[in-house]
């Protein structure tokens, strides 16, 4: 009578009745998205959702991103932990806009969260047809958030020069779909090795159609490119 | 996960049934899925449900990527999508990169 492990057992015999659904359960977050990408398209605002690790440095590339970037450019930030509000109070004090989005339990941020959040950026006085650049820093994690459309125009995946030169082909999903490889520290690239040839070959078997580009937020190297192609 | 959870709750109350005796899945290699963290997230999600207990059918479906330069579909020879006519990796998965909720038991 096994009807958990799958062990091999035929199931019990039910009186059960088969009701055929054949629904994907990635399309409620997909309408969502649509109904997002509605709201930054009538805002005309340009959205981009970075994904990466716990700990490559998306809060440090935010921070330098808005010190760097001309005042004419209105930037605002939406930022995904499990807990605490430190990385928006870190944005915040680099004086970019930024509401947090706590997730709790779940390990990624979708569609509606973010659509939640921006009514928590109106209400902070910064209505999303006053901003150019949202920029939405998912939880840290590498597997989950790749399912999950934002609605965003460009998906970035950041890797930082620490994180070992196989990365990309771990982690294939995440770097197949973003259009924006940005490798991070690269100050401390000679410090640890880092193999800049091995990163480029991984990332051309499962990312050849994404920009590559190298930044250091410690050191200001590849910013202004970065935001030039954040921008698109 | 918890969209999973609530979808069969909704499916099952509106067929007015008192118990979810099966839940059928279908995934591939590229959703992303771990077939054992599924079950377990599902135990969690639906305990203390109507769905508690639920027999858990997880189908792997085999992935298959589209060509355009070729106009051909093509299945995987690894995670990353090639094509074995032209060597191009494709972006455009056509098969193996959602959940799907195939299906529901219901009792009565």
């Amino acid at each position: 009578m096994c009807s958990h492990c799958a062990c091999g057992l035929p199931p019990p015999p039910t009186l059960a009745r088969a009701v055929v659904l054949g629904e994907s359960l990635l399309a409620r977050n997909d309408h969502q998205a649509a109904h997002n990408r509605e709201h930054f398209r009538a805002a005309g605002v340009r959205v981009v959702n970075l994904l990466s690790s716990p700990g490559t440095g998306k809060t440090a590339l935010l921070e330098a991103l808005a010190a760097r970037s001309p005042s004419t450019l209105r930037l605002a930030a939406l930022v995904g932990d499990l807990a605490t509000d430190q990385d928006a109070r870190r944005l915040q004090q680099a004086g970019l806009p930024a509401v947090q989005i706590t997730t709790g339990q779940v390990c990624h941020l979708d569609a509606a969260m973010v659509h939640q959040a921006l009514a928590q950026l109106e209400a902070t006085g910064h209505p999303l047809a006053a901003v150019d650049l949202l920029l939405i820093e998912n939880v840290g994690n590498l597997v989950c958030p790749a399912s999950f459309s934002l609605g965003e125009d460009q998906r970035v995946v950041l890797l930082s020069v620490t994180e070992g030169e196989d990365k990309p082909l771990k982690y294939p999903a995440t770097f197949h779909s973003s259009d924006l490889v940005v490798i991070t520290k690269v100050d401390l690239a000679e410090a640890v090795g880092f193999d800049r040839a091995l990163v480029h070959r991984s990332l051309q078997r499962v990312a050849p159609a994404a920009q590559v580009l190298e930044t250091s937020a410690r050191t200001g190297v590849g910013m202004d490119a970065l935001l030039e192609a954040l921008l698109g | 996960m918890m969209a999973l959870g609530e979808r069969v709750l909704e499916v099952a109350a509106r067929e007015g049934a008192e118990r979810v005796v099966a839940i059928h899945l279908r995934t591939g290699a590229l959703a992303g899925v771990d077939s054992l963290a599924l079950r377990t997230a599902a135990e969690i999600v639906l305990a203390g449900t109507i769905a508690e207990g639920a027999r858990l059918a997880i189908e792997e479906v085999t992935p298959a990527w589209w060509c355009g330069p070729c106009r051909m579909e093509f299945p995987p020879s690894d995670v990353l999508g090639r094509c074995p006519a032209c060597g191009l990796a494709s972006r455009q998965v056509l098969r193996g990169q959602d959940l799907l909720l195939h299906a529901l038991e219901l009792d009565p």
